[in-house]
């Protein structure tokens, strides 16, 4: 050993490990974990159908405007002579009226396009908001500890421990109906969760070595916080927020279809199956229609949601 | 283990405690006496019957001297209020609804439980053949389904269908009770058993399936493997033990939370239980039936909670420590 | 070599508390340091050496302050730092780095190496300009040896050698004028070692830095420090300069600790005794009374159980060469003919084997 002697440039030991020959070129750029998740997802089928499908409904929710132009069927038109049959009852899928009309003789298809905005919206605003206020407060409770974490985890245990759906509707009940009141109540009780996973993360990701050389630098806490932690449970969040996805869209449905979620004449998908059940027998496009979109929806954010937590998360391949 | 029960079932007195501020809060706070009252009343209340509220509920005193009230009631006289809209104290109401729910819930979870928890560990052991894609894909498949989506669909596919060629096995919707006729009332449920049962058994056959792969996957398993132990052996005793546990926690918790009013399956096919009666008082405004039933359904959860804690601990000594 | 004073720790203590129980009823605290007192100066190299678990970690985090000290005093640079809350610590930060043990850990995964090392200017809002920042980054990359090509890398792609440069990289970005280097070579192989320790030294004569190198290798140790510092249970035995405390050992835990470094030259090995404790190291929450090597010393007499020794030094050494002992080894022979003068009770005793019936015992019962 000699304590003189230049720093070798690039010594044979030390080239990257576990990098194949074309990485040792230096043009090339690392590849980060997202890109890599990214490749991994493309190369699932069922997670690009999906998220294909995803797509068109989104298409579909931004040009609901055109399917009423085509039509020439406003959305909230009631065509009493062309729309219900001598009875009063709906009309099946014909020429006119491509998925047949509801129980007040509305165009169905223009009624089903309105309303994939409205699950879009809830499902794509509620779940964006708990994950953020999950992902602060598991971040601040596992990272902060002391009083802080003790109440957040207090917190967690009640919100867990509420009967939700009770809860929501009670929620709703005393408040005007509408879509923040929707949005609030699938917030107060899904931050939760988030928050629970995002602390277990936090607490093991608190022991590395970087936090502390983050401290000794003179990083705040808040910067350790969201600069330093956030980006190792970025991962999760994201797994997480796509499942929640549809389970948002669902709850906002369950609540229109108990008549607590968007008020009418608003078209949405929970809510017109509601108007589908007492008539469900002469009508049965009034159910499966709607049903369907939802059945859809879900099962597409479902899928993609695995196929992104299997991308972002290929230890399970290795089982 | 006796100290982790007491620290456990103070835990859950103290979550039930805050139960009743958070239900005390949602409901009493918000307006001056009146408005609370006429909120509690019901709806077309007369202004006879709001007064009479302001009275008996002392809802001109201090917010804190309400809140007493509220529980002094509620423990010491166990009684859960009075149902002004129905003339009926909320008790005797939820005594009618309560035998439903637990027919719908204990009957579905028994299925489920079966469905879902078979068709998982299968699938796991048989990871990548045809059996296991056809159920990961069933799975995720009723997962999901809005329970509502499906019940419409069942009424509709089969009970409907069914009923216009003149079978009569599935009535639509609607509840016998098993006292006027026991035939009846199981036919009445297996429509809604099968709807509860589908939606949760997917879940559990997901739950299932992952934590047994997960388990599967340790070092002791391959330990017990390598000592030459038969396969059966290793995922049935070896596995499944720690794999379950993760689904027992789930189980608890889902029927604690379906005991206290399987809302929309209860919705869906006109069963008046406990979640039934819950939103028909939301759109009757009948509040002192709601609060009761929030209250009986947070108990149930809590109680649940606990019972899962204490298998756990049985299960597994290392609990009783933290 | 020997300047000015850079750092200097007075009867520095970290105690942890040991949690257990539900409520607060366990009083009892890991004595992690116990009272260390020592003074750094400016340009050297301190070595600070010990087992596992004997506390040198810890000082090092109190030092840079990454905890908060029990008591005593540590002034850096001419400032008392024993208890500035961590906004005030921050502009002194730049004066003071640290690498870490584990090349894995210490580096955040999800970042490239250049916003990893450009974080202290990020950080201490120096080279605001991107351009500018990313010039810096690069040339500090050069200085520490790796290809600044990499500078979009992420930790993953880099051996643990190169991981250490990075890190190395990181510390220098404030230019500091001390650095604690903790157990920075432990986790290479041996080849990497040599390499990073003369980058280490290299570093060193060019920036004028000053190190606090902590290993648990002697050899390591002895190989860099100007100064060494034993350390056994939260306290040092020995401080002296290198060549000093490797070539006449007082400490009687130093001569035990040095008879064991294996000899590369197999004539001079055969003549060497291997002194052999006896026992583990004691429970750092309940440390033996007066010296607290005496459970395990060949020499131990009453006055180590009563007694504390004080680190002072001894009668014919150089003033410089400080020794924790109430009787320091003048050979190493007399240790391995010497026998404890002490009860029993407070000594240590090689266990008896356990034999098959306790175990099993043991398992009926249930107990630990």
């Amino acid at each position: 050993m000699s304590l003189t002697g230049t720093p070798i440039q690039a010594p044979l030991e030390e080239q990257p490990a576990g990098v194949d020959a074309a990485a040792a070129n230096p043009k090339i750029e690392g590849r980060s974990t997202w890109q890599l998740a990214w490749a991994r997802l493309r190369r699932d089928r069922a997670a690009v159908i999906s998220a294909v499908v995803i797509l068109i409904i989104i298409l579909v929710a931004i040009f609901a405007p055109v399917f009423a132009t085509i039509t020439g069927h406003g959305v909230n038109e009631q065509f009493r002579t062309t729309g219900l049959n001598p009875e009063g009852l709906p009309v099946a899928p014909g020429k006119t009226f491509l998925l047949g009309t509801d129980d007040q003789g509305r165009d169905l298809l223009v009624r089903l396009a309105y309303g994939s905005r409205v699950s879009l919206e809830v499902g794509v605003l509620a779940t964006l908001l708990t994950v953020a206020v999950g992902a602060v407060l598991g971040l601040a409770a596992g990272y902060l500890g002391g009083i802080v974490d003790t109440i957040v985890a207090r917190l967690v245990d009640l919100v867990l421990s509420l009967p939700y759906l009770l809860f929501a509707i009670s929620l709703v009940s005393i408040s005007h109906p509408g879509m923040r009141i929707v949005i609030i109540v699938i917030v107060v009780f899904g931050w939760a969760a988030v928050a629970r996973i995002i602390r277990g993360q936090v607490l093991s990701i608190r022991e590395k070595e970087f936090i502390e050389a983050a401290r000794s630098l003179g990083a705040s806490s808040w910067r350790i916080m969201f600069v330093e932690i956030l980006p190792n449970v970025m991962a999760q969040l994201i797994v997480y927020a796509t499942l929640l996805i549809p389970v948002s869209i669902v709850a906002e449905a369950s609540l229109s279809f108990l008549g607590l979620g968007i008020p009418p004449p608003t078209a949405d998908w929970g809510q017109m199956l509601a108007e589908a059940e007492s008539i469900y027998q002469q009508a049965w496009w009034f159910i499966v229609f709607p049903g369907a979109a939802l059945l859809i929806t879900t099962l597409a954010f479902n899928i993609l949601g695995d196929g992104v937590r299997d991308a972002l998360d290929p230890r399970i391949d290795r089982l | 283990m006796i100290r982790f029960l007491i620290r456990r079932i103070a835990l859950g007195v103290f979550v039930m405690w805050m139960v009743t501020v958070l239900v005390f809060g949602i409901f009493f706070l918000g307006g001056n006496a009146n408005t609370v009252a006429y909120r509690l009343a019901g709806k077309d209340a007369t202004p006879l019957t709001v007064m009479l509220i302001r009275k008996r509920l002392e809802l001109n005193k201090p917010i804190y001297q309400q809140y007493g009230h509220f529980l002094w009631q509620l423990t010491w006289h166990h009684s859960l209020g009075y149902s002004y809209y129905h003339g009926e104290s909320v008790g005797s109401i939820l005594k009618q609804a309560v035998p439903i729910t637990f027919s719908l819930t204990l009957g579905a979870a028994v299925i489920w439980l079966i469905l879902g928890v078979l068709s998982g560990v299968l699938s796991a052991v048989r990871r990548g053949s045809i059996f296991d894609r056809a159920v990961t894909a069933l799975a995720l498949f009723f997962y999901s389904m809005p329970t509502f989506v499906l019940g419409l669909l069942l009424l509709f596919l089969v009970s409907f269908q069914l009923q216009k060629r003149g079978i009569r096995w599935f009535p639509g919707q609607g509840y016998t009770y098993i006292s006027a006729n026991p035939v009846k009332w199981f036919q009445s449920l297996i429509l809604p058993w099968i709807t509860l049962a589908l939606v949760s058994a997917a879940t559990y056959t997901r739950l299932t399936r992952g934590s047994l792969l997960e388990v599967l996957g340790e070092d002791y398993i391959r330990t017990a493997r390598a000592k030459g132990l038969r396969e059966r052996r290793v995922i049935y005793r070896h596995g499944l033990r720690s794999a379950l546990t993760p689904v027992a926690s789930q189980f608890g918790i889902d029927v604690g939370t379906l005991l206290g009013g399987a809302i929309i399956t209860e919705t869906v096919f006109g069963m008046p239980g406990l979640g039934y009666t819950a939103v028909q008082s939301i759109q009757n405004q009948d509040l002192p039936v709601i609060i009761g039933i929030v209250i009986i359904a947070s108990a149930a959860v809590i109680v649940a909670n606990i019972l899962v804690d204490i298998f756990y601990a049985v299960l597994d000594p290392r609990v009783r420590l933290h | 070599m020997s300047g000015d004073v850079i750092l200097s720790l007075t009867d520095v203590v970290k105690h942890f508390p040991v949690q257990s129980g539900s409520i607060r009823r366990n009083k009892d605290v890991v004595h992690a340091v116990d009272g260390v007192t020592l003074e750094v100066r400016h340009g050297e190299t301190l070595g600070l050496v010990g087992e596992t678990g004997c506390g040198k970690s810890t000082l090092a985090r109190c030092i840079t302050r990454l905890f908060d000290l029990t008591s005593g005093q540590i002034v850096f640079d001419g400032k008392d730092i024993s208890t500035l809350k961590a906004r005030d610590m921050r502009p002194l930060r730049r004066e003071m780095q640290m690498i870490f043990q584990d090349p894995y850990s210490s580096l955040n995964p999800r970042k490239t190496v250049g916003s990893i090392i450009g974080e202290p200017f990020v950080i201490h809002g120096l080279e605001r300009e991107k351009d500018a920042r990313k010039r810096a980054v690069q040339r500090l990359m050069e200085l520490v040896g790796l290809n600044p090509e990499h500078y979009n890398r992420f930790p993953a792609e880099f051996s643990g050698g190169q991981r250490q440069r990075i890190g190395l990289a990181r510390a220098l970005a404030l230019k500091p004028k001390l650095i604690v280097c903790d157990e920075p070579v432990s986790a290479l192989d041996v080849s990497i070692q040599a390499q990073v320790l003369n980058l280490l030294a290299d570093l060193q004569s060019q920036l004028g830095l000053t190190y606090i190198f902590i290993s648990h290798d002697l050899s390591v140790v002895r190989h860099v420090s100007d100064r060494v510092a034993l350390m056994y249970l939260g306290k040092i035995a020995e401080l002296s300069p290198s060549e000093d405390l490797y070539e006449k050992p007082r400490h009687p835990y130093a001569n035990a600790l040095l008879s064991a470094v294996p000899t590369p030259d197999p004539a001079e090995a055969a003549k060497k005794k291997k002194i052999i404790l006896v026992g583990d190291v004691p429970s750092p929450v309940h440390p033996p009374s007066g010296c607290r090597f005496h459970p395990r010393c060949p020499k131990a007499q009453q006055l180590c159980v009563d007694e504390d020794p004080e680190l002072v030094a001894r009668a014919g050494d150089q003033p410089s060469h400080l020794t924790a002992c109430h009787f320091p080894v003048k050979s190493a022979e007399e240790l391995i003919t010497a026998t404890p003068q002490i009860a029993e009770h407070e000594r240590i005793v090689e266990p008896e084997a356990v034999s098959a019936e306790t175990v099993s015992e043991l398992i009926e019962k249930g107990a630990p």
